[in-house]
Formats: structure tokens, C-alpha cells, sequence
């Protein structure tokens, strides 16, 4: 624990601290560009020079390891110099076209030129000219910006996994590139937006759309996977401009996923702003009224094993209870929220969450994952398991497909034969698990979505419990989400009650016609054709798959449009909040199925506003105002031991860009659908 | 990357080493420590320059990083840093004229100027017939025989416009002029002889 | 003079084979075994002794340097990379030594990389010397067919490697880290520091770097003793040192001379003297071109060592002397060096990519006068925001010598920028 005075004040920090990260341990901050807590340290913008007494000349403070004694100073007339020269240096090549850039207002260098710049340029050279690069669908690039700083270069090897941004050249003809101006290919290239301190690589999507600083800001959470990364939604009147991540260390570090940052086009596109009803086999714009009265005429006086409902991947916690509550007025017990289908129990909280918390990946020593792409599923998990790994001694095995994953791992097998092996202990895989202090099962929906699933979870089970997954302050035990609501409808039950039909038992029964009725929340992954028969209620965001034959359509809210609650597939209860209102006629979620409440047999809902309902949600599950927090889970038994199959497991994901309503409305979606994904299938050596 | 400019070129699609280069490029991968294959990517970027008449395509990159499980961008970047590779075609002989002080302290100017005039080409450029290319050159290290020039793998030195323009006239014509001194001297020595060691010559 | 007995490098001139023959009848391999019986301690002490200080520019001691390479091996090899990079503009001298006289430097190699533990030597030859590389490539083969190193080097049981690696065009891969990242594969980018690359060199191992001449006098130190060599020169500057003097002398030469020798007399005995004779000289860059301007009244009697020159705002360097005589156009000659320099940045940290541009235009400009006087007050803190500022030296080295022009020859640019006005005032 080295102890140096810095600035006259003395601190002590711990072993490893750069001497820049023990002047912010006293409170003196450290003009940088090139440095970032999460990246290695490249040391070359030298903006950081501070000086320390007996060395020579100014030492980089971001690269210097604190030591014992040492003297250091940050506010002589010496480092003002130093700071104002490579200010200087900075800005000479650099075309100061702030009033036309989208960093400005938000941008590093401008910020940094206040303190540190000259009034006046002295040098009267002819500026440099960088064309621009070309970087795919997401990154628009005004090279002449550069400041060589190598984030989005460090960014890429280091975090994304993926080589494929450099620096090309060298002094000052140095060009940052990815090769031969490809496309990068990882689902997390935008952060390099966010890293990038000046504004050579900014968001093509946004382009001159808006100005930072007449951007309204409300924080909120993602739902376009089951990670719940923290954003920040910007919007402008009814519109949103743009998300950026929160900082949340438990989840997202600072990171989001490209499909979290880059699909909000989707929620201006193909959007139900009205109800509809069928009339005559085609559905004509209609009044609320209208709607829910043929609702009303369809159902009232249908048994309630005629009734049936589906949550699906975006229904959020309130819309899940309130529509629980509306089906068990109905008298149905044909209730689901696994819309894939996934052999999930809903009975043994800790069988269906990601148990060891995303966080407790640091902690972790041996992985097995079963049955899942962690790099399409949940970007930001993988990018986490990358970090672990980088670190190592940390093994990692993979039963299913052969995913290109961003660290290396021992493919044991495809299928449920090896998951067997390796629960029985003949596979060598199981001597790691057996000689982790921590070790950690991922289990994919790819493993559940199928007959045996049930079994598969049995298996896992198994392995958990064999391998020491299960202990005093560890739980390894992990099934991996895709679906941002699935353990909110977990948790709530909504799942088939006493009788009650799963999924594939409501649409079985659509088609048979034992169903009649079927309402749809925010269900669109789902194989709609069987649904021809029935009438159906398709209450949601989008124009997508499930209004497909929908009878009634009730135009509901996206997640930037309402108040809500998500559980993460941690468990972990996070708040969304509203940025915008849902267009023309649209509702939050929770106030539709209220409002229809009150035409139905059963009577209304009893609750008014959402304070009301999220007390009765409360009532039933005390974790859920337990926000921001996880509420760990009690082991128990689960999954249904039996014969399990021979089909090899596959991600439930095939197209990442491409996994909701949102995504498919959105034309950069579309765009990295057409440009990146097809990379993936011709793998060179990219890293 | 050198400072060569290109006449439009094709780039070829593929690249393959011959089984002679490889068996240089197994030799250079030999010299490293094991899992360290990556410090042969100089080598075997020269080899393939070698291989395919002085100039490296970008095919080779990519043939390269498989090679040595390098990413293309790391092989790409280290062939553009390095002046010695030349990304674009370069003619059969290429002339590298230093004009580095020492140089220009003893007439690389004229040395230059002869270049120019004796090949008809700008610095830079390769003559239309594909023969010559000519390059400006920062310092070679051979400054006690200033001015010199490199065309290929040899040094000429102690050049002048004359000696510039016969050595070149040489190469038009198929032979194969002298590489070192281009007056009467030896070596590094003083012109006249040497002042010292003159008991062990 | 330094008597002919008390050179090292004894084929400088290549008048003789400098194959393994050649380099036998001049002494070299003579009693390596037994030299490498004294121990490694024996080996560095004597090194220490003989106040050998680093050829390749910076002048550290080559023994201290030694020293700092760990003892006992914690699991990773450690390795001794030999810096034959010469680059810097005016020096040549190591070229000799590899095109002539390899054997001196391979043995080098081993005794010094065993003095250090090291299991392998890398040199590390600047790409262009191609010729120099086939010739030491075929000294190190000899050496291996001949047992003298490899698996049982000299028969003394210890095994050492020596491997050629050629470089391909940077000046900057002259500076050790950037050597070991290019070594490494990469580009030729210099590290922080630290870690030193006396704990993570090479590959994350303990590696030292040398320059060529370094290594290669070694042998003949151990053989002749430290006091020999420590006897040469004068204190702090000890031993012989290879020059090379080029520009404008009657007879540009490499010349293994006493180390602390006056300039004028290594100028007039070995090269014939200054074009036009010792008057007309108008200046010398003593060390290579990094290193600051002298005016002709400091050469007129400076000694040429790294204290002499130090004192007189300049320094040794690698040696290499350019001598300019009163014909030249000094602000040309420094501005060729900035664009130099501008060439060779790596562009990795800010002062370097952004100044050695910035330098070289506004030098560029005042080589025709097109400037403002104020502007070379400018220049200089230019200068002055790149110099130590930066990851490696190589800012620094495109600063000094702008600083030693200004510093000796300022009345020059300001003529020249009167006389540019005027131009302009007449052609108006």
C-alpha cells in the first residue's frame, strides 16, 4: 500500500494504482483522452503529464504505478505547460469544425480546450485531411477528427473480442481503420462511439438529427434482451433520438449491446397507434370502445377453459399481473409466459435465474454452457465472460453448436449425450468442474425449448449439485434469458394453473377449436398460423407477426414508452421509465387490459393507478420493490429427470438483429442483419 | 509502406507461397519460441514481397494471418508501418536514392537529378516500361560513401551524376554493375588508403 | 593516436576475410571457453571495470546494464537482443562490423549472453543492410558448424542460440522497446517504461538490449583485461570508439579511434581535414543527427566524448561526425534532419506525431526565409513542447537539433528572413 503525497496531500493507495487513479483518490483531477478505466493503458496522449520530483521530466500519470514517497504535482507552471502544449498538438491537425460535428457539446477535446487551450491557433501550416472510413452500419467516422488515442483499436481487441480495428501508417499519416474498411462485426461496436473522446467515430444512425443539449434525458432499461443493461433514453418532443448506456457495474458496466443502442428507429416504424377490429375478415380502424366491445360480444359468457393467454418476450411486469388478474376474473387457468416454449418451472425460483449474478462471472473458475450463444443471446453477458477469461485460469466448455464466441473454449459435444457424460462424470470436462473452487453452468433456452427439456434442466440440476455449483455464498447455477420479461411472467406465475394449457396446449387448442379465444400480449414469436381459427386479441406494440390474424387489435406501449418494471434474467427488479408517449391512440400496457376489465364478465380490476397495482403486484411478490436489487433465490428441486433425446442443441437466436417487433421495425436493424451477420458465416481468422 | 504512387493496378485474388518460400517461411518461424509464431510476420511479409516481383499484395496479408493466427489488421498494420514493404508495383529495379544529410551534404541532388533525367520518371514513380522505380529515401546507413543509392539488395557508393547515370545505363542494357564504391577506394576506408591498421594490411 | 595494437576491430576496412578463418587469425574465438569458466560474475565485474559505456547513443553503462538481468531464472528464459538497427542518420559504423568483422560480434553474443543467463541472442539488423545480414548470417552458421555456439557453445556445456532478424525500414525500431515490439511482430511502436525490459523484454521475458559495438568489444576486453580498456580515453570516457566521420572532409572514412580524441584531430588525421582546410569549416554535428549543431569555434578544441560534448550542449551519440563546411546552407541541413525525423515518428503519442510535422514545415519555410522573425521564437517552443514529453526519445532528437541551430546560428535565419522580405518588397 504505497503512501505519496500528492499535491501536498498525502494518500495511500493500494498496490497496482496508477499514479493518475491516486490523484483522483485525492481529489485532483487528471486532464486524459487515451486512458479509460476499462481499457489497457496506451499512455500516447500524454495529456496526463504530471510532475513528479527527482524524475527528469513530466511522467504520464496514467501509466506510472504509484510508489512509496513518491512527490508528485499536477498544478505547476510546468505541467500547465506540458497540458497546454499537447493541447496544442492536439488541436493543430484537428479541423475544429465543433459547430457541424455531433460530438460537440459532449466531446472531450472541446471540453479539455477550455481549460488547456490557447485563444488563438499558431500554427499556420495547412491542416491534415483523413478520409473518412468506412466502419458498417453504425459508425459513422470523420477521420480528420482522430486523435490518435487508440480507444475504439484497445475497444476492440480487448473488450469486443474481435481485431478489427487498427492503426494503419505510421507518424503522422497513422490512420485508424478496420481492414480494408469492413465492417466491424461485433454486437457491441457501438461503445466505441461512446469512447471515442473526440467526434471522428459518431453515430451513423443519429447523424445531425439532434443536438446534445436539446435532448431530454430520462434513465430507464433495456429490454431487447433478458440483461436489463441500464440506458439512458434522449428524446426530443415525441421522439427518440438516441439511447445511451448507464453506467451499472453489476450489469452493463458501461457497455450496451448494438441491438440495445441502435434499434429505437424500430419504435417509429410499423407502429399500432389504434385499435383495430375484424369486420368482414379485414380489420378497419375502430374506436376503444369499438374494440373492446366486440371483445366483450366474443367473450362474455365463454368458459374460462375457452380462454386463453400468452405473454410474450416484451410484456412487461404490470401488463403480465393485470392480465393474470383479467384471465383468473375469466375463470382460465390457460395462462403462459414461455412464448418459445422453454421447460421453464416456474414453481423453484432458482431453477430459471442467473443465479452466480452477472458480476459473480468475476468470480467464477470453470463454465460449462449448455445449449447457448451468449455472444448473440446477451452480448453483454459475453462480453463479461470475455473479461473473466482474459483474466485466467478460467476453463470454459460448450455443449451445442460451435459458436464463434469471442474466448477460446473445449467444445465437448452437441447434444444431451455429452450433457449426460459430463453429469455422470465419464467426461474430462467434469475433472475441471471438479477442480473449480467456483465453477458455473449457463444454461441456454436452446436446452429447454425442446421435449426433453425438462429433463435437460433435471441434468443440469444434477451437474450443479455433483460439481459444487451449489454452496454457502455461491450459486452457479445460471439459465441465461433471452426474453426481458420471461422471469417477471416467471415470478408472477404466469404459467398454466390448475389444468391450465402451456403454450403449446393453447395452440394446439386453436387449432383444434377447444380454444376460441386467445389473447396475445406483446406475443409475436410464436408459430401464428395455428391461431387461424380462434379469435384473437393481439394487444402489443408493433404491426409484426402477431396481428397476423388478430380480431381485435389493441395498440399498447414500447418499453420507451411507459412505466414499468422488468426482472432481468438475474432476477434483478429494474425500473423503466417513460421517455415519450405511445403514439396516436396507444396506451401503457396495464391501462388497456384495466380499461377492457371493465366491459368483461368478472368486473373490473381492482386498481386505479399504477401505485395501486404495483402494491397488489408487491402483495403477492415482496421482491419485486426490492429495486435495483437481487433477492437471492432458495435452492430446491426441479426439472424432471427422464430419457433425453438425441438432437443436438441449438441457440433459440438465429438472427440476432432481427428478435422483436422493435428490431424488425428498425432499418438499421435490417441493415446490420444484411452487412454483419453474414460475416459471422465466413470465419477467416478475425480474431 | 513506401512512398511509391501506382499506376492502377489490379490486386490479384489470391496469394500462394511457392514450396521454396515456405520452406523459408518454416525456417523463420523455427527462429522463435514456440507460440510466438508472430514475431515471423516480417520475415514472411519480405518473403512474399520477395515472391511476387517486389511488391506485396493483399492477398499475401490475408494468407499471412492464417498463417500465423494473426488478425488481418495486425498484419496489415505492421505492413504499412514499415517502409521496406511496398503495397503497390514497383519495377523490376527499384532505386532508392538517399537524401538524408550526410547524402545531401556530398550531392544526392545531383544524384537525383541523374536518376531522373537517365529514367525519365518523378520520385515516386515507376517508368513506363515497368523497368525502374524511383525513391527518395531517408538514410541508409552508408554515410562515410556518401551519396549512395540502393537498388535492390546493394549499395552503390560514392556516387555522382556520372557514376548515377552509368550504373543505370548498365541496367538498361542487361548488366550487372558493381555495387559498393564508385570511386577508388575500399570500403569504409579513407580515400588514398588507410590512416590506421596499416601494420595488419 | 591510438596505436594500431590497441584496436578492436582489426578488419574494419574488410581487407582481409571476415569468415571464421579470417576472424581466427585475428584472435577472435581464442580461449572463449575459458573466458566463460571466469563465471558470469567475473564477466560483468570486468565489464563494469573497463567503464564501458553504450555505443548505440545513450552512452548507459554496458556493465550496470548486465547486472539488472535477474540471477535466477523465475521460470522464463531471458534473452539478449542485439540493437543493429543503425539508423541514425551520419553512422555506419556498426555495418562494418557486421559486413567485416561478424565473428567479433557473434562471439559477443555468447560470452555476453551468458554473463547475463540469457538462452538466445536475436539481432536485430536493419532491413536494408541485406548484404551485411547475409554475411553475419554466414558467421553465425560457421559458428554453429564449428560448435562455438549452439547446443554446447565452446564446449562449455552451455547452450546459446544466436538468431538474425532483419528489420524492414523504421528508424524508430533503433529505440529498445519499439525493437522488441517489432521483434515481437508488431509495429515498431516504443512501450512505456516501465516495466523495464530488464523484467519484461522479449516475449514478457528479461531481455537486455545492446548495440552492436558494445557486444562485439567484449571479447577483447576479457582477453586484454578491463585496465586496458579502461585505460584508453579518459575517465568516464573510456576505451576505443568507432567514428564515422562524413559530409564535407577531404576523406570521408570509418576510423576506430581513443575514445575523448579531439575532434580537429580526428577530422585532419583520418579524414584528410576539412574541405577547403580547417578555416572553412562552418560547423559539426558530433554524435549523430540527433544530437545539437557545434559551431567551428567549440570544435576548434572540444574532445570527442559523451562528457566533453555534454558540456558544450551537445553529446556523443553514436559518434557519427558531420562535418559542414562554410559552402553550406545550415538551415537546409538541419531542415533535411526535421523532415527526417517527421519520416521516422512512429505516431503514437501526441508531441511527436503532431511537432515533428509542425517542426519540419515552419523549418521548411525558414530554409527560404518565408517566415516571421517571431516564428523562430515560436519554432523553439515547439521545440520545447515536444522535448520530453514524449514516450521515447525520439522527440527529443527532433527537437535538440533545431534548438542547435537556433542556439549558434539565429543572426542566419534572421538574415535570411530580411532578405526574403526584401525580395518580395523589390518583385512588388
Amino acid at each position: 500500500m504505497p503512501t505519496l503525497t500528492i499535491d501536498g496531500k498525502e494518500v495511500t493507495v493500494a498496490q497496482g494504482t496508477t499514479v493518475l487513479q491516486a490523484c483522483e483518490v485525492a481529489g485532483v483531477e487528471v486532464p486524459r483522452f487515451c486512458y479509460h478505466e476499462r481499457l489497457s493503458i496506451a499512455g500516447n496522449c500524454r495529456m496526463c503529464l504530471v510532475e513528479q520530483e527527482k524524475a527528469p521530466k513530466p511522467i504520464a500519470s496514467c501509466a506510472m504505478p504509484a510508489a512509496d514517497n513518491m512527490v508528485i504535482h499536477t498544478n505547476t507552471p510546468q505541467v500547465k505547460k506540458a497540458r497546454e502544449g499537447v493541447m496544442e498538438f492536439l488541436l493543430i491537425n484537428h479541423p475544429l469544425d465543433c459547430p457541424i460535428c455531433d460530438q460537440g457539446g459532449e466531446c472531450d477535446l472541446q471540453d479539455q480546450s477550455i481549460a488547456y487551450g490557447k485563444g488563438a491557433s499558431r500554427f499556420h501550416e495547412n491542416k491534415r485531411a483523413v478520409k473518412e472510413k468506412y466502419m458498417g452500419p453504425l459508425i459513422k467516422t470523420v477521420m480528420t477528427r482522430c486523435i490518435h488515442c487508440t480507444r475504439c483499436v484497445r475497444f476492440a481487441e480487448e473488450v469486443a473480442g474481435v481485431e478489427e480495428i487498427g492503426a494503419i501508417g505510421r507518424g503522422e499519416h497513422m490512420e485508424i481503420t478496420t481492414y480494408l474498411e469492413q465492417a466491424m462485426t461485433s454486437e457491441l461496436s457501438g461503445n466505441v462511439i461512446d469512447l471515442c473522446p473526440v467526434g471522428a467515430l459518431t453515430s451513423k444512425p443519429y447523424a445531425f438529427t439532434a443536438r446534445s443539449w436539446e435532448l431530454e434525458k430520462v434513465e430507464s432499461v433495456d429490454v431487447h434482451d433478458a440483461v436489463g443493461s441500464n440506458i439512458r433514453v434522449d428524446f426530443r418532443g415525441k421522439e427518440v433520438m438516441r439511447v445511451l448506456p448507464r453506467l451499472n457495474e453489476d450489469i452493463n458496466q458501461e457497455w450496451i449491446s448494438d441491438k440495445t443502442r441502435f434499434a429505437y428507429d424500430g419504435l417509429k416504424r410499423n407502429r399500432l397507434d389504434r385499435p383495430y377490429v375484424r369486420e368482414n375478415g379485414k380489420l378497419r380502424e375502430a374506436t376503444w370502445a369499438e374494440a373492446f366491445a366486440a371483445i366483450a360480444a366474443r367473450v362474455n359468457g365463454l368458459p374460462g377453459g375457452k380462454i386463453a393467454a400468452i405473454a410474450g418476450d416484451l410484456a412487461d411486469l404490470e401488463a403480465m399481473a393485470a392480465l393474470k388478474d383479467l384471465m383468473a376474473n375469466l375463470g382460465s387457468a390457460n395462462i403462459d409466459c414461455r412464448q418459445d416454449g422453454a421447460k421453464l418451472d416456474a414453481s423453484v425460483r432458482a431453477s430459471y435465474l442467473f443465479n452466480s449474478t452477472i458480476a459473480g462471472i468475476d468470480k467464477a473458475d470453470a463454465l460449462l454452457i449448455v445449449g447457448s450463444n451468449p455472444r448473440i443471446e446477451a452480448p453483454i453477458i459475453n462480453a463479461r465472460i470475455r473479461q473473466r477469461w482474459l483474466n485466467g485460469g478460467f476453463r470454459i466448455g460448450v455443449i451445442g453448436e460451435r459458436p464463434e464466441l469471442t474466448y477460446d473454449y473445449d467444445y465437448l459435444g452437441a447434444g444431451p449425450g455429452t450433457l449426460g457424460e459430463v453429469a455422470s462424470g465419464g467426461h474430462s470436462f467434469a475433472d475441471v468442474l471438479r477442480g473449480a473452487k467456483n465453477p458455473m453452468i449457463i444454461v441456454g433456452q436452446g436446452a429447454l425449448t425442446r421435449a426433453d427439456g425438462a429433463a435437460v434442466l433435471a441434468a443440469a440440476r444434477e451437474i450443479a449439485e455433483t460439481y459444487g455449483m451449489i454452496g454457502e455464498g455461491w450459486n452457479g447455477f445460471n439459465v441465461l434469458h433471452t426474453a426481458a420479461s420471461r422471469v417477471g411472467g416467471l415470478d408472477l406465475g404466469f404459467v398454466p394453473g390448475e389444468g391450465g394449457l402451456d403454450v403449446g396446449g393453447i395452440l394446439a387448442g386453436a387449432e383444434s377449436g377447444a380454444v376460441e379465444v386467445v389473447y396475445l400480449l406483446h406475443a409475436d414469436e410464436l408459430d401464428t398460423s395455428k391461431l387461424d381459427k380462434a379469435f384473437v386479441i393481439y394487444q402489443g406494440s408493433h404491426g409484426d407477426n402477431g396481428v397476423k390474424h388478430a380480431d381485435v387489435i389493441l395498440p399498447g406501449a414500447a418499453y420507451t414508452e411507459k412505466n414499468a418494471t422488468w426482472i432481468n434474467t438475474e432476477g434483478r427488479v429494474q425500473l423503466g421509465n417513460r421517455a415519450v408517449f405511445p403514439p396516436g391512440d396507444a396506451r401503457e400496457d396495464w391501462t388497456i387490459i384495466r380499461a377492457l376489465s371493465e366491459v368483461l364478465t368478472g368486473g373490473k380490476l381492482p386498481y386505479d393507478n399504477l401505485g395501486a397495482l404495483r402494491r397488489r403486484i408487491a402483495a403477492a411478490l415482496p421482491h419485486a420493490t426490492a429495486v435495483d436489487d437481487i433477492v437471492s433465490a432458495e435452492w430446491g428441486s426441479f426439472g424432471e429427470a427422464g430419457p433425453l433425446g438425441d438432437a443436438p442443441f441449438a441457440s433459440t437466436v438465429t438472427q440476432h438483429y432481427l428478435t422483436n417487433p422493435i428490431c424488425r421495425a428498425s432499418y438499421t436493424m435490417a441493415e446490420c442483419h444484411a452487412v454483419i451477420e453474414p460475416a459471422h458465416e465466413g470465419t477467416g481468422t478475425h480474431g | 509502406m513506401s512512398g511509391v504512387h501506382a499506376a492502377p493496378f489490379v490486386q490479384p485474388a489470391s496469394f500462394e507461397f511457392t514450396p521454396e518460400s515456405l520452406e523459408q517461411v518454416n525456417r523463420h518461424i523455427a527462429k522463435y519460441p514456440k507460440g510466438r509464431q508472430q514475431s515471423a510476420v516480417m520475415p514472411l511479409l519480405d518473403i512474399a514481397q520477395r515472391q511476387n516481383g517486389g511488391w506485396l499484395p493483399e492477398a499475401a496479408i490475408r494468407v499471412i494471418g492464417e498463417l500465423l493466427g494473426m488478425p488481418y489488421i495486425r498484419v496489415y498494420e505492421v505492413a504499412s508501418f514499415y517502409t521496406m514493404y511496398n503495397l503497390v508495383p514497383v519495377g523490376r529495379h527499384f532505386v532508392q536514392v538517399c537524401t538524408t544529410t550526410p547524402c545531401w551534404l556530398r550531392g544526392s541532388d545531383q544524384v537525383m537529378d541523374a536518376c531522373r533525367q537517365s529514367l525519365g520518371v518523378r520520385n515516386g514513380q515507376t517508368s513506363a516500361d515497368g523497368q525502374f522505380t524511383l525513391l527518395e529515401v531517408e538514410c541508409l546507413g552508408a554515410c562515410v560513401n556518401a551519396p549512395m543509392m540502393q537498388i535492390g539488395d546493394d549499395f552503390y557508393e560514392d556516387l555522382d551524376a556520372d557514376s548515377t547515370r552509368r550504373i543505370l545505363d548498365d541496367l538498361k542494357a542487361g548488366r550487372a554493375p558493381t555495387p559498393g564504391p564508385q570511386i577508388d577506394r575500399v570500403n569504409a576506408a579513407p580515400v588514398g588508403g588507410p590512416t590506421t591498421l596499416k601494420e595488419t594490411a | 593516436m591510438l596505436a594500431d595494437q590497441d584496436r578492436i576491430f582489426t578488419n574494419l576496412y574488410g581487407l582481409h576475410s571476415p569468415y571464421l578463418d579470417g576472424a581466427k587469425a585475428r584472435g577472435d574465438w581464442d580461449g572463449t571457453a575459458a573466458l566463460i569458466a571466469n563465471g558470469q560474475d567475473w564477466i560483468i565485474t570486468q565489464v563494469k571495470e573497463s567503464g564501458l559505456r553504450g555505443r548505440g547513443g545513450a552512452g548507459f553503462p554496458t556493465g550496470l546494464k548486465m547486472s539488472f538481468m535477474p540471477k535466477e531464472s523465475d521460470g522464463r528464459p531471458s534473452y539478449l537482443v542485439v540493437n543493429a538497427d543503425e539508423g541514425e542518420p551520419g553512422t555506419c559504423k556498426d555495418r562494418e562490423i557486421m559486413r567485416h568483422d561478424p565473428h567479433k560480434l557473434v562471439e559477443g553474443c555468447l560470452i555476453a549472453g551468458y554473463a547475463m543467463r540469457a538462452v538466445a541472442a536475436y539481432i536485430y539488423i536493419r532491413g536494408e543492410f541485406f548484404r551485411e545480414a547475409e554475411n553475419l548470417q554466414r558467421a553465425i552458421d560457421e559458428a554453429y558448424e564449428s560448435g562455438l555456439i549452439g547446443a554446447n557453445a565452446c564446449g562449455t556445456g552451455y547452450r546459446f542460440d544466436v538468431y538474425v532478424h532483419r528489420g524492414m525500414g523504421a528508424y524508430i525500431c533503433g529505440e529498445e522497446t519499439a525493437l522488441i515490439e517489432s521483434l515481437e511482430g508488431k509495429k515498431g511502436q516504443p512501450r512505456l517504461k516501465p516495466p523495464f525490459p530488464a523484467n519484461m523484454g522479449v516475449w514478457g521475458c528479461p531481455t537486455t538490449v545492446s548495440n552492436v559495438e558494445s557486444i562485439a568489444v567484449i571479447p577483447t576486453i576479457l582477453r586484454r583485461g578491463a585496465t586496458w580498456f579502461s585505460g584508453i580515453g579518459r575517465p568516464n570516457n573510456t576505451g576505443t570508439k568507432l567514428f564515422c566521420i562524413s559530409g564535407h572532409v577531404n576523406k570521408p572514412c570509418t576510423v576506430e579511434e581513443a575514445m575523448s580524441v579531439p575532434l580537429r584531430e580526428l577530422i585532419e588525421k583520418h579524414c584528410g581535414g576539412v574541405r577547403g582546410g580547417w578555416a572553412n569549416l562552418l560547423a559539426v554535428i558530433p554524435g549523430g543527427s540527433s544530437v545539437p549543431v557545434l559551431p567551428k569555434a567549440i570544435c576548434d578544441d572540444v574532445l570527442m566524448d559523451f562528457d566533453a560534448l555534454k558540456a558544450v550542449q551537445s553529446g556523443l551519440g553514436t559518434a557519427a561526425v558531420i562535418v559542414m563546411d562554410k559552402s553550406t546552407d545550415i538551415v537546409k541541413a538541419i531542415a533535411r534532419l526535421s523532415k527526417f525525423y517527421m519520416h521516422e515518428s512512429c505516431g503514437q503519442c501526441t508531441p511527436c506525431r503532431e511537432g515533428t510535422g509542425w517542426m519540419w514545415r515552419v523549418m521548411d519555410r525558414l530554409v527560404r526565409g518565408e517566415a516571421e522573425v517571431p516564428e523562430i521564437d515560436l519554432l523553439q517552443e515547439v521545440t520545447k513542447q515536444v522535448e520530453g514529453h514524449t514516450i521515447c526519445a525520439l522527440g527529443d532528437a527532433a527537437a535538440w537539433p533545431i534548438q542547435g541551430l537556433i542556439r549558434h546560428f539565429r543572426p542566419e535565419l534572421e538574415t535570411r528572413i530580411a532578405a526574403y522580405k526584401n525580395a518580395q518588397v523589390q518583385a512588388a
